[in-house]
């Protein structure tokens, strides 16, 4: 007998959910796939992340050989364009016929694009596949200003990507009077509406567009109020309309609303063909998620292999984060008094708004919205869920602060072991809890791969994470964040083993400490424990290929292989003379210059071989290592202070000075920078300094933990008033408090969040001196300042150092002849990337 | 078509990087080649990065995942096996490695051309 034969129309994420499944159910079936697109299925719903830097590969869903490996025939950009339900065959767009014993639809949803007068412009997109979001971005790139019908999930989505996209003002148009009003309320709404407008975008409400105008691009709006409004382009986001087209063409029954009407067993009225996915209407119902998709998939393939399950219905709970604000709803979202009693938060100075709905009983979660903040959403899912008893007070289950971590374990335990965690894949606490007990996983990826939890949406990895911490710490498991596989020791750890040993090598801490042969992740924190703790030349023999590279050539390596170099300037103050032999220098070797962010001067395109010459020159003139390419200080910038200003309370740029040369070449997990300002008016910005100091009348104050970067933060006051010297002994104390306790890589903001106690606990450390190592920390910290010696001069000065900075080992004079430069106002940079 | 092996002479053992890599210019070519000190074994690859395509492997930090040696690019540490240089993130293509032998405290790097 010749194996049944499946095919499936449509590869997207649910027609290749169903692929997965059946085969590591049954080997009985020939797969035959016929997708539309051009590519392999895709995450659709991380879509909007091809906008920041993931590619097609990236956002694939399965490998290139992965439908080769299974026996899957696969066919892209081959849509079927008929069916023949009598002699069971499907027409491809090619015009072959192909015969199926079990037809299955998984063709998704199209956007719905309403019709108004105007709309096959160019310039009006929809935001569905990444052939769209090329389209968009090509688009954009001539575009300043955008709009974007619809304030539903898709559309403040799309509404982003413009953002992401360089656009300078997104307007949002949406017909109803609340945005996603899928999801949340009115009074919701209006907390989300000032935060997005608070992020640069527009929103307009009760805003009914009739018409578009322009020659043959679109360049501007009609709305039925008579208004009107110019835009360069137009992304569609009013909702979605199942694909059930060659579903009705061959009398398949599809909704009235659109949907092919599918059972409990997602059968159709053809006992041959199944539906499954967005484009599926199943109890009246299509489910525009990802989550029911997968379970429909598992149902039907559960039922082909002989088994029997059902799909009944799906929870629409979501989760998002939306331009960076957090929006959920859960179970019965919009339920009202009377028939349930309603808890209300809201904090329109931050833009949060939580509410609950619990029965008239007072004793269950019958469902909510959370906007702003959403870290409850997992538990208050799960106690919806699971008909957990809510204690006497269920306010403090949004109002609960910060020791919600205790309560995230508290609640955990309450959950049964069938509580749903994660729902894109229905894997259970139970399947999660015995995979660490049983499977012996001990971090998240072994988890994922074992049970595949968190490998869909991923919304659920915290709780996944806070089961795995739950289950270990129940085994008595000590949790450490080790290294990498070469050391199994925590970064704080081997501080403190390479301190007792007394170790100086990358390799004698590899071979006393560790196994194996080391890599890229636990040489530069070795060479980083090495110079915290000895504070040696980084390049001595042997260490010296255990540094990062940019340590490696004491030089930061630039797009296309050349290397900048920054002198220190310390305080940004600068002689008219330095100035000039910093002229002269980058003009004899070519070098394109800037004044960086940190007050002082960077020089390009230095070419490897020129590194030494360069430096040697600098050296001459009084000038050493701005340590730019290590991670420890970097710069103590300044306000001119009380020498010149007239509001200057003390002379702040004497201090910075003081500070930077105290500091200079000192390595710490991360890079810290510090920035002393001569009064309240803070010019040189140090609160969002590493430490920051701030002249006062009667000293200095000082800020600690602050950072610019990604994610800014303020710097918080350690303490008042301080004179010079006992603001540099706590900063001593604070800078060896960090070095030796801090995660890799982790910058001392990071760090002060994870510290338990917080700011409370540091201050009472380097104020109070509360762990008594106050003496020993000012003692190291002396000892590494007393080594200090400019790296580059050394490097100049010690023949087999130097000969390392030439690009050919059996050509040294010659340099790299790969590196290319263009002409730019002037000066020179590099060229793009070659792609490959 | 055959297919000759010449042995170039690159460098001698104490002009190499110990447990890095070092450039070799071979004609218009750039070949990396890495002294992994600590297993006693050389390898040599492309120099250039196929992911941006910069000349940098030479540059990169070599080491070890489970007992595969490797070595990460400096740009964006995508990682290469030395033996195979297949390239260990799944993603990028692979890069070419070459032979390398060492006599009389000369390193030789394989290079083979058709005719
Ligand atoms: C040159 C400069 C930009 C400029 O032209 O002005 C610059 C250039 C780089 N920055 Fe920066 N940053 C520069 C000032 C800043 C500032 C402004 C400041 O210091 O006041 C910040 C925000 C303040 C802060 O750090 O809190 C800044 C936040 C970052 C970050 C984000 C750090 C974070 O914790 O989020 C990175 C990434 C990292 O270090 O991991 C980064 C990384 C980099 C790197 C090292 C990226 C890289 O690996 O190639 C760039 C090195 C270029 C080079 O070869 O020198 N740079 N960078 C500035 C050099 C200042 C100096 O004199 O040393
Ligand atoms: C920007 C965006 C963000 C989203 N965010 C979320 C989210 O946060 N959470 C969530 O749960 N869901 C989200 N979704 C929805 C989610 O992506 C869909 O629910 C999911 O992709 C549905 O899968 P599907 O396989 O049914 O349809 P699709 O993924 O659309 O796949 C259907 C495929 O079938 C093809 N096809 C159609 N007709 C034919 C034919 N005749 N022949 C061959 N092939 C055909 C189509 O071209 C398409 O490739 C988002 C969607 C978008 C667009
Ligand atoms: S902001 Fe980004 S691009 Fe600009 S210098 Fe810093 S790291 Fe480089
Ligand atoms: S250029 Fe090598 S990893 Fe990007």
């Amino acid at each position: 007998m010749r194996e049944p034969r499946v095919i499936v129309i449509g590869n997207g994420m649910v027609g290749y959910k169903f692929c997965e499944k059946l085969k590591s159910k049954s080997d009985f079936f020939k797969l035959i796939v016929f997708g539309e697109e051009s590519r392999r299925a895709y995450d659709r719903v991380h879509l909007s992340e091809y906008f920041n830097g993931k590619d097609e590969e990236d956002l694939s869903l399965s490998t290139a050989n992965w439908y080769h490996d299974l026996d899957i025939k696969l066919y892209l950009n081959n849509p079927i364009v008929s069916i023949d339900r009598e002699n069971k065959t499907v027409r491809d767009l090619s015009g072959i016929n192909h015969g199926y014993d079990f037809l299955v639809f998984a063709t998704g949803s199209a956007a719905f694009v309403p019709s108004i007068p105007g709309i096959e412009k160019e310039g009006v997109f929809v935001y569905r596949t990444i052939d769209d979001l090329d389209l968009i971005k090509a688009y954009a790139k001539k575009a300043k200003k955008a709009s974007v019908i619809g304030g539903g999930l898709l559309g403040l989505e799309a509404a982003k990507a413009l953002i992401d996209l360089g656009i300078e003002q997104t307007d949002i148009i949406e017909f109803a009077p609340g945005l996603m009003p899928r999801q949340i309320d009115p009074a919701g709404s209006r907390i989300l509406v000032s935060k997005l407008t608070a992020l640069g975008l527009q929103i307009h409400l009760n805003k009914n567009t009739t018409s578009i105008a322009g020659e043959a691009c679109i360049s501007e709006m009609k709305f039925a109020d008579g208004s009107v409004m110019e835009t360069d382009m137009l992304v569609i986001s009013a909702g979605i309309k199942p694909r059930d087209e060659l579903a009705k063409d061959c009398g398949i029954i599809t909704g009235p609303r659109g949907g092919i009407v599918v059972d409990d067993r997602m059968q159709t009225n053809d006992s041959c063909i199944f539906a499954i996915g967005e484009c599926a209407l199943h109890a009246e119902q299509i489910y525009g998620l990802v989550a029911p998709g997968y379970d429909m998939a598992e149902v039907l393939a559960a039922n082909l292999s002989g088994d029997n399950k059902t799909f009944s219905g799906f929870d629409m709970s979501t989760k998002l984060k939306l331009i960076g604000v957090d929006v959920a709803s859960f179970g019965d979202n919009f339920i009202q008094e009377p028939d349930c009693r309603t808890i209300i938060f809201e904090n329109k100075h931050k833009g949060i708004y939580k509410r609950l709905n619990i029965s008239n009983c007072g004793q269950y979660l019958l469902g909510g919205i959370l906007i702003g903040d959403a870290a409850a959403y997992n538990m208050l899912l799960q106690t919806t869920n699971n008909r957990i008893l809510l204690s006497e007070n269920p306010e403090e289950l949004i109002m609960g602060t910060r020791s919600a971590e205790n309560d995230g374990a508290a609640g955990i335990t309450a959950l049964p072991d069938s509580a749903l965690i994660c729902s894109c894949e229905g894997v259970t606490k139970g399947d999660i809890c015995k995979s660490v007990s049983e499977g012996g996983c001990e971090n998240l990826d072994d988890i994922k791969k074992c049970t595949k939890a968190g490998t869909g949406c991923g919304g659920c990895m915290p709780m996944v994470k806070d089961l795995m911490l739950h289950t270990m710490k129940a085994q008595g498991k000590y949790l450490r964040n080790v290294v990498c596989e070469h050391f199994q020791y925590s970064r704080q750890e081997l501080y403190d083993l390479i301190h007792i040993h007394q170790l100086k090598s990358y390799d004698t801490v590899l071979t006393e400490l560790g196994k194996g042969d080391g890599c890229e992740t636990c040489k530069p924190l070795v060479s980083s424990l090495l110079a915290s703790l000895w504070n040696e030349m980084i390049l001595k023999k042997g260490n010296d290929t255990a540094q990062d590279s940019n340590d490696r050539f004491l030089a930061n390596i630039q797009k296309g292989g050349s290397y900048s170099v920054v002198p220190r300037v310390p305080g940004g103050e600068i002689t008219p003379d330095k100035l000039i032999v910093i002229g002269n220098v980058a003009k004899k070797y070519h070098l394109y210059t800037k004044i960086t962010g940190g007050q002082r001067i960077d020089m390009f395109g230095a070419h490897l071989n020129d590194l030494p010459l360069i430096w040697e020159e600098l050296i001459a003139a009084g000038f050493e290592s701005g340590h730019a390419y290590g991670k420890g200080l970097r710069t103590v910038k300044s306000c001119v202070g009380s020498t010149w200003c007239r509001f200057g309370l003390h002379d702040s740029v004497s201090f910075a000075i003081r500070i930077e040369e105290r500091y200079r070449g000192i390595r710490a997990p991360h890079k810290f920078k510090s920035a002393v300002s001569g009064c309240i008016r803070e010019c040189a910005e140090a609160q969002s300094k590493d430490f920051g100091i701030i002249a006062t009348e009667k000293g200095w104050n000082l800020y600690v933990c602050g950072n610019g970067g990604s994610k800014p933060q303020h710097a918080l006051l350690l303490a008042s008033d301080l004179d010079s010297d006992t603001c540099i002994q706590y900063i001593d104390r604070f800078l060896m408090f960090y070095i030796r306790t801090a995660d890799p890589l982790t910058r001392t903001a990071t760090w002060l969040n994870k510290m338990e106690g917080g700011m409370d606990y540091l201050r009472n450390v380097v104020v109070n001196d509360s762990l008594g190592m106050a003496a020993t920390w000012e003692e190291e910290i002396e000892s590494l300042i007393a080594a200090y010696k400019c790296e580059w001069k050394e490097a100049v000065e010690n023949p087999a150092i130097r000969k390392r900075f030439s690009h050919f080992v059996n050509s040294p004079e010659e340099k790299d002849p790969s590196i290319e430069f263009v002409e730019m106002r002037g000066q020179k940079r590099t060229p793009d990337w070659k792609i490959a | 078509m055959t297919e000759t092996t010449k042995w170039m002479a690159a460098c001698r053992v104490e002009d190499a990087a110990e447990n890095g890599g070092v450039c070799v210019k071979s004609g218009e070519e750039q070949i990396a080649l890495f002294y992994f000190t600590r297993r006693n074994e050389w390898y040599a690859t492309q120099n250039e990065c196929p992911h941006r395509k910069q000349m940098a492997l030479s540059r990169g930090m070599i080491g070890t995942l489970t007992d595969e040696p490797k070595v990460a690019c400096p740009f964006h540490k995508k990682n290469f096996s030395l033996k195979t240089g297949e390239c260990l993130n799944g993603d990028e293509c692979a890069i070419k490695t070459y032979p390398v032998k060492v006599e009389n405290g000369t390193v030789y790097i394989a290079l083979k051309s058709t005719r």
